[in-house]
């Protein structure tokens, strides 16, 4: 139960500002989900490279875990620590080496991976967290982030989202799914890894085992509608774009906005009240049951 | 003679899985395609009160005198944000009960005996009555999913505002009213044709979740200006995680419902099998408002099936800050009384069993809307023996504090109990009669 | 800004909410504060909820969850969209949205006009008690879901399930209709039914609709009573 917030922006001239834009967004939501709060923002990369999101706990030395992964050709990983979270850069073809490697680090946890995308989540009222990792000085081309009032799993980081789907893609979702244990198990028996008891993280799971067996991402949120049963709201990142899908019932709110500039997404309007030009923006409301995509690539 | 006449005969044995009344429910629904559907709560036995004991004052805790050492039981309710409070006399309120499932001597009857007790008594779905807001010094205006009779007038004259998800006796569920009780003035307040079923939505038109309840709430406060204190009741199933989203959503003050709690009309299967027991739900419920440091502050109101003055002890030493009684009081109006046994009998029923509450021919004239059936109760009588009723439940609450050494039924605690049974204790979580043994939990006293 | 002489201004980016609707609930309409213009709205929640006098309040932006709740007689302008549940449970008046609006507009409102002239989404008129709504846009789905009185009238085109489980709300709608709810049928557009819509639309100020081209949907009323063999409608 929560507040989802996400922002595509057309004009490169906006990039420096988007950080900007999604702690303002977030901010206002701190209503709807005061206990915890994440984003995933789409800044510079490029195919070379890999990063790494990870969370461990305060004071967790960063540096001295990229030190200890030196590679055989590709040198020390860049860090770039935030409070609780550093994004380690890797070159790709170093990958899965590093991958293997944070896996014996049971204190650390990979949050999301993928060229451009960053994701950053804590408990705390929404402010706290955007100042935290500094969120209002982050660039990039578009952006998803959530507050969260927790319903039935216990109020941790690790049940703050969004939830990384996969290389580059990441979900936050507002409202309750109720079959969501039953698909937790199926999906796991499919290879799929859970680390919590969220609803939500089931629903990302389910998207990244559509999109492994091939599916485009599109593709994965229409079979959503007939397999995610409850109610939902989701706001979706891959490296290229973002997409919106609410159920058929749609009873979670959800507003959007467009200009020239931007596509902007929000459970409610006020929080899209400080956009630039929203005044003259088209701001309508995403129609039930249907998914909507905006991809930089188009 | 044959040899046969001599060999001991098996007795015709019913089976457990296949008793008697499964048998004619069975041709019930055979008979006529409709599930069953009826008023009360669930017939069931259920761990309950029952289970659990108090451990008096002795040597290691000094009792209280009756009658001369105080025992305070007076409750405020609804400190949290609202300008206006309600100040009760007695923890002991009344469930909201509509006009339509109640006839209108029955309210005026609750009104009149809460009121003399100085407690509040609360509308149900379809609006207020003058009867009651005239009898009820304390009132808590009703609001429901179906929003019937509905207004802003009647909610700045009510004391207090109660948003309801759900009801014990059927959480997560609307229902349907058969049309025999949709009389003119009950359709005139609901806006329904006479004599049609009415369906009961099961979800709030207007908003789902604690994050839209939030805004739902914040609308009402606007509106009354942000005087009255704004309830939310639920249905016990998940307790702990409802009761903390209530509290996280505003709520002054929550109201939990278990599945021992009646119902005006709604199908047998709802009310036998879907809900947990009130025992079960109190302790999650206070961890809940424990957890977020607000126990006490944002006061619970637990329901289902208190009947008497332990178990209002009872629960208040779970954690409860009041109580609210709906077949109780009924019962205490006359409801279900052995005087009209004949005409319970003419309804194929018995005094003690009577639940076809929805057919409104009730021979007691509390369930109905047959003017000739509402005159067999006098409000002012009833309201009387309501009165009476109420009184005694405070007494003994009180009677059973003292013997614990309480100056004040909130300093009960859950200590001050122990459980008869495993799954009380479990339930409870209080320990085994002698033991010092809480299923599920590590630790001792 | 619209051409309109306030007596009182009040600006939501100067002062709170609650200050807003305290004073439009201390005002009686008969003294000099009859006219408000609203500024910066910026999405609030429960703007100008519960005003029980017959002011005319002009809202310049857009408004959050039920703006004009329970209104009683007052005079509502939203110049923008409007959030979910806009003049939910109205008793009187008229709110007059200039944009979309999102959500339940109108749900459970017992009397009064709600104007929409841009497009309302999912359950427009959820359990109307007596309202008339009229949408110059289209409705999202489940509109006039258990409707019981009152009137909707509809421009464009209706979601799914328009009018299910509808008692006797009536509606008309002039496009298409995705699909009708549970016992929600067409019925025959006779001249007491234009006559009323043309009433709706003068009390609205609106006129140059041809009438003719509604059509009128209400209950067939087979759910009235239970009977098993409807069982797959509930």
């Amino acid at each position: 139960m929560c507040g989802i917030v996400g922002i595509f922006l057309k004009d490169a001239k906006l990039e420096p500002e988007l950080g900007s834009m999604l702690a303002s967004m977030l901010c206002v939501m701190t209503d709807r989900g005061p206990d915890s709060a994440g984003f995933a923002i789409y800044g510079a990369g490029d195919a070379e490279h890999v990063k790494f999101s990870l969370r461990a706990a305060e004071g967790f030395d960063f540096q001295g875990l990229a030190h200890s992964l030196s590679l055989t050709s590709g040198g020390t990983p860049r860090v770039t620590v935030r409070a609780t979270h550093a994004v380690l850069e890797v070159p790709a073809a170093h990958a899965s080496e590093v991958r293997a490697a944070l896996a014996r680090h049971p204190d650390v946890a990979l949050v999301g991976a993928g060229t451009r995308m960053e994701v950053f989540k804590e408990v705390g009222l929404p402010s706290a967290v955007a100042t935290r990792f500094d969120l209002g000085t982050m660039r990039g081309t578009h952006g998803i982030g959530h507050t969260r009032m927790a319903t039935e799993s216990a109020v941790t980081t690790a049940g703050a989202h969004p939830f990384s789907t996969g290389d580059d893609q990441c979900l936050v979702h507002n409202g309750s799914l109720s079959n969501h244990n039953a698909l937790r198990r199926a999906l796991t028996r499919e290879g799929i890894a859970f680390a919590t008891e969220n609803d939500s993280e089931v629903a990302a799971g389910y998207l990244t085992w559509r999109m492994k067996q091939g599916a485009s991402l599109g593709a994965a949120l229409e079979a959503g509608l007939k397999d995610l049963d409850g109610f939902f709201t989701f706001v979706v990142g891959t490296e290229s774009g973002f997409g919106v899908l609410r159920d058929p019932i749609a009873c979670k709110p959800a507003v959007m906005a467009e200009t020239d500039r931007y596509v902007a997404f929000g459970s409610e309007y006020r929080a899209l009240v400080d956009l630039p030009g929203i005044a003259k923006a088209k701001v309508f409301e995403p129609e039930p049951a249907t998914v909507y995509f905006w991809d930089r690539a188009a | 003679m044959t040899a046969h006449s001599n060999v001991p005969r098996t007795l015709p044995r019913f089976s457990a899985t296949f008793d008697p009344h499964t048998l004619s429910e069975i041709r019930r629904a055979a008979a006529t395609g409709i599930y069953d559907i009826r008023g009360g709560g669930t017939k069931r036995k259920l761990p309950h009160f029952d289970d659990l004991l108090f451990l008096g004052a002795s040597v290691s805790r000094y009792p209280l005198e009756g009658y001369r050492e105080k025992c305070g039981t007076d409750v405020v309710l609804g400190t949290r944000y609202a300008k206006k409070p309600i100040h009760l006399k007695t923890p002991v309120t009344i469930a909201g009960m509509s006009f339509g499932a109640l006839s209108a001597p029955a309210k005026e009857a609750l009104g009149r005996g809460a009121s003399a007790m100085g407690t509040s008594t609360t509308t149900g779905d379809g609006g207020m009555t003058p009867e009651e807001r005239g009898h009820s010094s304390l009132l808590v205006y009703q609001y429901l999913p179906s929003r019937y009779g509905m207004n802003p007038d009647d909610l700045r004259k009510a004391d207090a505002i109660e948003i309801v998800i759900g009801q014990g006796a059927k959480p997560g569920g609307g229902g349907m009213l058969l049309g025999q009780k949709i009389s003119d003035r009950v359709a005139a307040m609901r806006t329904l044709p006479k004599g049609i079923d009415q369906r009961s939505a099961c979800r709030h038109p207007d908003w789902t979740g604690p994050d839209d309840l939030e805004i739902k709430i914040e609308e009402l406060r606007e509106i009354t200006d942000w005087q009255k204190p704004i309830y939310v009741k639920v249905g016990a199933s998940r307790p702990y995680y409802d009761i903390s989203l209530a509290v996280k959503s505003g709520a002054d003050v929550v109201v939990l419902d278990g599945m021992q709690g009646g119902t005006a009309a709604t199908q047998d299967v709802f009310i036998e099998h879907v809900g947990i027991p009130i025992l079960s739900a109190i302790r999650p419920a206070v961890k809940a408002l424990q957890d977020l440091g607000l126990h006490r502050k944002v006061q619970l109101v637990v329901s289902g099936g208190i009947r008497n003055g332990a178990d209002v002890a009872k629960a208040l030493a779970l954690g409860a800050d009041a109580v609210a009684i709906g077949t109780a009081a009924l019962v205490a109006l006359g409801d279900n009384d052995p005087q009209y046994e004949a005409d319970y009998a003419a309804l194929g029923s018995t005094a003690g069993a009577y639940d076809d509450w929805h057919e409104g021919r009730d021979p007691a004239g509390i369930t109905t809307q047959d003017p000739d059936l509402w005159s067999r109760l006098d409000p002012v009588k009833a309201g009387r023996r309501l009165a009476n009723y109420l009184g005694v439940l405070t007494l003994e609450a009180q009677t059973i504090a003292r013997a614990c050494g309480k100056s004040h039924l909130h300093n009960l605690e859950p200590e001050d109990l122990v459980a008869l049974t495993v799954e009380a204790a479990a339930m409870a979580g209080v320990p085994l009669a002698g033991t010092d043994w809480i299923p599920g939990r590590t630790g001792g006293y | 800004m619209n051409a309109f002489t306030p007596d009182v201004t009040f600006d939501l980016a100067e002062a709170p909410l609650r200050e807003l609707n305290a004073a439009l609930h201390a005002a009686t309409g008969d003294s000099n504060a009859r006219r408000w213009r609203v500024l910066n709205p910026n999405g609030r929640h429960a703007l100008a909820a519960g005003v029980d006098a017959p002011l005319t309040i002009e809202v310049e932006g857009h408004v959050g969850y039920y703006c004009a709740g329970m209104n009683q007689h007052a005079h509502i302008i939203v110049h923008g969209n409007a959030g979910v549940g806009v003049a939910e449970n109205m008793m009187s008046g008229f709110v007059h949205v200039r944009g979309d609006a999102s959500q339940a507009a109108g749900a459970t409102a017992h009397g009064g006009l709600l104007l929409i002239d841009g497009n309302a989404s999912a359950r427009c008129g959820i359990s109307m008690k007596g309202v008339d709504i009229i949408v110059k846009g289209s409705v999202g789905h489940m509109s006039a879901f258990m409707g019981q009185a009152g009137s909707l009238i509809v421009f464009g085109e209706a979601g799914e399930a328009l009018g299910d489980s509808l008692y006797e709300a009536k509606l008309f709608v002039r496009g298409a209709v995705k699909s009708l709810g549970a016992d929600c049928v067409e019925k025959e557009m006779r001249d007491a039914h234009k006559a009323l819509i043309a009433e709706k639309l003068a009390a609205a100020g609106i006129s140059g609709v041809d009438i003719g081209d509604f059509k009128r949907y209400g209950s067939a009323r087979r759910l009235y009573n239970f009977h098993i063999d409807n069982v797959d409608a509930y």
